[in-house]
């Protein structure tokens, strides 16, 4: 548990997350209109969006389908019956007058998501529940002095609403909640997790108390757009409710935004008034009611999920913990790794993929699906590591020459002249010449064993890296009277 | 030539098929016919080029030898609820200032692809909600009928008072209409005309501008009730657009027309006898309930025992709804804007200059029992009560084919006359109501003529999408109340 | 239950209709004789009944997930009170 230290003692953070999650969709959930990015404004939208007079809302199938995947992939009951409801206020960019949401009846019910903490602790993450509802327009402030511009494109799409409890108490705690909720939901495909597009974004509660007190009043941030600003809005949030608490004053239930150019939280101007939803069912939406053998369908075509592909890869693999849960974090990582690692050594395969393959993608700025070397060019890289064709440091330079000019790692040693000099004459030469051309350091090396270190760089020199470094260990230390 | 404007749909269709008459020349008679008629302030919208153009588009289909459509020629008025894409469309509403929809409802969609002409658009109770006809931002709508000796101005009913008066008055054949506590089956009683509200439904609500969702149901006012099947045919029919409408055939209604209905099974409810009911209203559904046993139903007493809270009830739900409804009309996308210092200003300045009294009182009736705290007590408390209403019918239904009630509790009261009192107001939909509470299917017909000289009606109410026994028992009540007068056309030296 | 002119003015707000003092009085009087007279609702025993959710009884069909609407920016803004391009135009939203 991380406490944060105030003047007068101890605090502890109660966080708690509502993520809207952006269903991946082709049209919206209740009309037809596309819900592709970045369109000219108001060209996605029907007249079912910009709520006209006399317009229905008529639902997405897939979009109830993924919502009932999503739940499953959360370990969440589902609720073959539910009920969409009408949440009203009064926003330009909420065309209708009210949001079609799911309020006492959700969809999807309590599940669980499971956190891996650097420290190797695992924490649980209850999630209360998951609902169907329209995401509201885009209203953009700075193009006019005295006015807003409304644009309507976003209006309709389809997000699920995944609540958790207030079941963590940290920062970082937090911005694993929402790596791994992202994670879980690309495997399924239910979200791209784009937050950048604001396909995922998260309303962050949150609150303080002493340790072992009653939950505090908390204070939600709205709109929160990336996994690092939810570490950084958290730490301040928390830190001001401290403030105040230790300055005599109280805190007030508010909701909040983050400036991610200050790194503070300010209170919204326009939800300053206390909300009164006046939920209601949507009249003209019929309850929600899906068959057990659709659930029961979608669930058995449930792709792996990252918890059971960690527990796989430690397994199957003997990876460790630690590296298991790295491979997992991204779908296409992971896939990657195993079709490397298939009827290969584990170790070298889970060495090179996160090693050397992670840093030159990561430095190139690439991902595992724009990575100019394919997982098969890397596994028979590995493969001839592993049958002695070339030493780990020649290796290297092959994966260079791949990753930069493509080509079959067997071809490019071949013709290069990379393999590995396995030649016991050739090597023994060498050896002698070294030995021979060193008697100083020979003097030396029989006082310091040490020093070996330094024949086997010389004599590899001297081989152009070719040497097997086993033979020249091994053939030096006789020579030097060392076993 | 006689005058074409007093044809009935099933007389016109039958001369244009002969061709006796073109579409041209029928639709004319009406375009003549409403400009004698402003005194009746029954259009919002005249769309006479249109009319004609429509017009002589039938005429070439029929020369062509295309097949016919239901309603092939035939001119009609548009409640100005339904959306008709390219023509103003207001709900009778000043909020909805300068609107031109982009479509066309279903419901009008669907009569054009069946031939219909449309005349123009009908005036109503702001968005819907009246019983008078007196809540239009375009100012009341006048009955065509008067009381003896008095030329005092009646109401026609609402909100559908457009449509009523403009059938009546020979101004089209038959206008679209919708009924969401009695709208359309108090206007065809107050003015002599035939109302049918469909089963919820049965009629795809896209288009239509929505009052109360779980209410709303559009249909037809005619002059007779063959009229009002052959309207209905084409109105009717699933909607992908509209999860509420229902994927059921619909029937050929002209068919079911036989004449016939011996052994039908009549329910009388009880509960339907109100303290203070006029004598002339009690006698009429008396007369009501001969008709029918002497064509040889059977006469059943029913308990409908919730009856009463039918009203209560509705008038919780319908502004709930309405106050989330008209959410949307907020001055952003479309209709008036006030300007103000602000957004939250400008919304309450348009709101406020743009919904009439009666809206207002809804919209905070309807905020005020959805709002935190009052949710249980009220909304849900309503719903629960709706059920016991949906249940009473189940039950009753279990032993009748069709019930007989009285349409309305009096006939047309005079413009101004319960204007001042809400609840006065509201207890006109007494016996209308109900039905929509349990999406029942209802048609007033005309019946008789009340001790003043006005009209009054008889309502049928029927079993879920059992509108063809309606038709048929409708028709019944219409052959046996014979002959019934017409109104003087005293508009007609005011314009 | 019965409201107060309070009560009224927070109620108006939260419908957005601004509302005058003489309004608001009249609304008062309408809207508590209205309140009474749905008040006879109490009467009605609904222990154990479910609240209505809709008066048909039918599945509620689900459309496939296909582009098939949109695509006439024009038409959305072309009735709106103020529009630029393409954009609905408001008085600015301060948040
Ligand atoms: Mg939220
Ligand atoms: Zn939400």
């Amino acid at each position: 548990m991380s406490l944060i230290q105030g003047a007068t003692g101890d605090w502890e953070i109660v966080i708690g997350l509502e993520v809207h999650a952006q269903i991946s969709s082709q049209s919206k959930l209740f009309s037809g209109s596309s819900t592709e990015f970045g369109a000219q404004a108001n060209s996605q939208v029907s007249m079912v969006d910009a709520a006209m007079p006399g317009m229905l809302p008529v639902i997405n199938k897939y979009c109830v389908e993924q919502a009932v995947k999503t739940g499953l992939g959360l370990k969440a009951e589902i609720n073959l019956y539910s009920v969409f409801d009408r949440k009203n206020y009064f926003y330009p960019d909420l065309p209708q007058g009210y949001q079609i949401s799911q309020f006492k009846h959700p969809i999807v019910g309590e599940g669980i998501v499971y956190l891996d903490m650097k420290d190797g602790e695992t924490i649980e993450v209850g999630i209360e529940r998951l609902h169907m509802e329209q995401d509201a327009g885009k209203s953009m402030h700075d193009q006019h002095p005295s006015m807003s511009f409304v644009d309507l494109n976003r209006s309709g799409v389809a997000l699920m609403e995944i609540v958790s409890k207030p079941d963590m108490r940290s920062s970082e705690q937090a911005r694993a909640y929402v790596t791994k909720l992202r994670t879980i939901l690309r495997y399924l495909g239910t979200c791209d997790g784009n937050m950048e597009q604001g396909s995922l974004r998260a309303d962050v509660n949150v609150s303080v108390r002493r340790p072992g007190d009653e939950l505090g009043t908390r204070c939600e941030i709205k709109n929160v757009n990336s996994i690092r600003f939810i570490g950084q809005a958290i730490e301040f949030e928390a830190r001001r409710q401290v403030d105040i608490i230790e300055e005599g004053g109280e805190i007030v239930q508010q909701t909040r935004l983050f400036d991610p150019k200050s790194g503070t939280t300010r209170a919204m101007r326009s939800k300053e008034e206390a909300h009164d939803y006046r939920y209601f069912p949507d009249p003209d939406l019929l309850p929600l009611e899906i068959e057990q053998s659709m659930v029961d369908e979608l669930a058995a075509n449930l792709p792996e999920l990252p918890d059971g592909k960690k527990a796989r890869f430690i397994e199957e693999y003997g990876l460790n913990p630690y590296d298991a849960g790295v491979l997992i974090m991204d779908k296409a990582s992971s896939d990657f790794f195993e079709d490397v690692a298939k009827g290969r050594d584990a170790r070298l395969a889970v060495n090179w993929v996160t090693g050397d393959f992670f840093g030159a993608i990561n430095k190139a700025g690439l991902d595992v699906a724009s990575s100019p070397i394919s997982a098969d060019q890397l596994g028979a890289l590995i493969d001839l590591i592993k049958d002695g064709t070339i030493s780990g440091k020649i290796a290297k330079q092959v994966f260079e020459i791949i990753w930069e000019e493509g080509g079959d790692p067997a071809e490019i040693v071949e013709s290069r002249g990379l393999k590995q000099v396995t030649d016991t004459g050739a090597i023994e030469a060498a050896v002698d010449a070294v030995i021979a051309g060193n008697p100083e350091k020979v003097e030396e090396v029989k006082a310091k064993p040490n020093m070996l270190g330094w024949f086997v760089g010389q004599v590899m020199k001297a081989t152009q890296g070719k040497a097997n470094p086993q033979a020249v260990n091994q053939l030096l230390r006789q020579r030097l009277g060392l076993d | 030539m006689s005058d074409l404007t007093t044809l009935t749909i099933a007389e016109a269709r039958a001369k244009l098929d002969a061709g006796e008459i073109s579409s041209v020349e029928l639709t004319q008679a009406f375009v003549d016919e409403i400009d004698k008629a402003d005194a009746l302030n029954a259009f919002i919208t005249k769309t006479p080029e249109k009319a004609l153009e429509m017009a002589a588009q039938s005429d070439q289909r029929r020369a062509k030898g295309e097949a016919a459509g239901k309603l092939e020629g035939i001119p009609v008025g548009i409640k100005d609820l339904f959306c008709t894409e390219g023509t103003l469309t207001t709900a009778g509403s000043h909020i909805l200032d300068g609107f031109v929809p982009d479509y066309d409802s279903t419901v009008t969609t669907n009569m054009w692809r069946d031939g219909a002409v449309m005349l123009g658009k009908l005036n109503l109770d702001e968005f819907a909600m009246g019983s008078s006809n007196e809540t239009s931002y375009y100012g009341p709508v006048v009955n065509p009928w008067q009381r003896k000796g008095s030329n005092a101005k009646l109401v026609p009913g609402g909100s559908s008072g457009g449509s009523a008066t403009s059938v009546r008055a020979n101004l089209c054949m038959a206008a679209t209409a919708t009924d969401t506590g009695g709208s359309i089956r108090q206007p065809g009683a107050f003015t002599g005309t035939v109302g049918l509200k469909p089963t919820y439904g049965r009629c795809s609500r896209w288009g239509i501008v929505a009052f109360a969702s779980s209410l709303d149901q559009a249909g037809p006012i005619t002059k007779t009730v063959e009229d009002a099947a052959i309207m209905l045919g084409s109105m009717a029919g699933h909607d992908v657009k509209d999860t509420t409408s229902v994927d059921v055939p619909v029937p050929d209604y002209e068919a079911v027309l036989t004449g016939d209905i011996r052994g039908l099974k009549v329910g009388i409810p009880k509960e339907y006898r109100v303290d203070g009911m006029p004598s002339e209203i009690e006698d009429l559904w008396a007369k009501g309930i001969e008709w029918l046993k002497s064509a040889g139903a059977e006469i059943v007493d029913v308990s409908l025992p919730h009856t009463k809270y039918a009203l209560p009830t509705y008038y919780i739900v319908a502004p709930a709804e309405a106050s989330s409804n008209l959410a949307r009309y907020d001055g952003v996308r479309y209709g008036l804007r006030v300007e103000g210092d602000d957004i939250i200003d400008m919304y309450e300045k348009t709101r406020a200059e743009g919904f009439g009294e009666e809206v207002k009182r809804r919209i905070l009736i309807g905020t005020y029992v959805l709002s935190a705290g009052y949710y249980d007590a009220y909304y849900l408390k309503a719903q629960k009560v709706r059920t016991l209403i949906a249940r009473d019918f189940t039950q009753a239904f279990e032993t009748v084919d069709v019930m007989l009630t009285p349409s309305t509790p009096s006939p047309a009261f005079g413009i101004g006359e319960r204007m001042d009192d809400p609840l006065a107001m509201y207890l006109n939909d007494i016996f209308t109501v109900s039905l929509n509470m349990a999406g029942l299917p209802g048609i007033s017909v005309p019946a008789g003529i009340s001790q003043e000289g006005t009209p009054l009606g008889l309502q049928l109410i029927g079993k879920a999408f059992d509108e063809a026994t309606l038709l048929r028992t409708g028709q019944i009540i219409e052959q046996a109340a014979g002959d019934l007068p017409t109104p003087a056309s005293w508009w007609k030296e005011m314009s | 239950m019965s409201v107060d002119l309070a009560t009224v003015r927070h109620i108006a707000h939260l419908a957005r209709i601004s509302i005058s003092d003489e309004d608001a009085k009249n609304m008062e009087g309408d809207l508590n004789s209205i309140l009474e007279w749905v008040e006879q609702l109490s009467e009605v025993d609904t222990d154990g009944v479910e609240p209505m959710t809709s008066v048909v009884h039918m599945e509620m069909k689900k459309r496939d997930d296909v582009v098939s609407d949109g695509g006439y920016a024009e038409k959305i803004v072309h009735n709106a009170p103020a529009y630029e391009e393409t954009f609905f135009m408001v008085p600015k939203v301060i948040e």
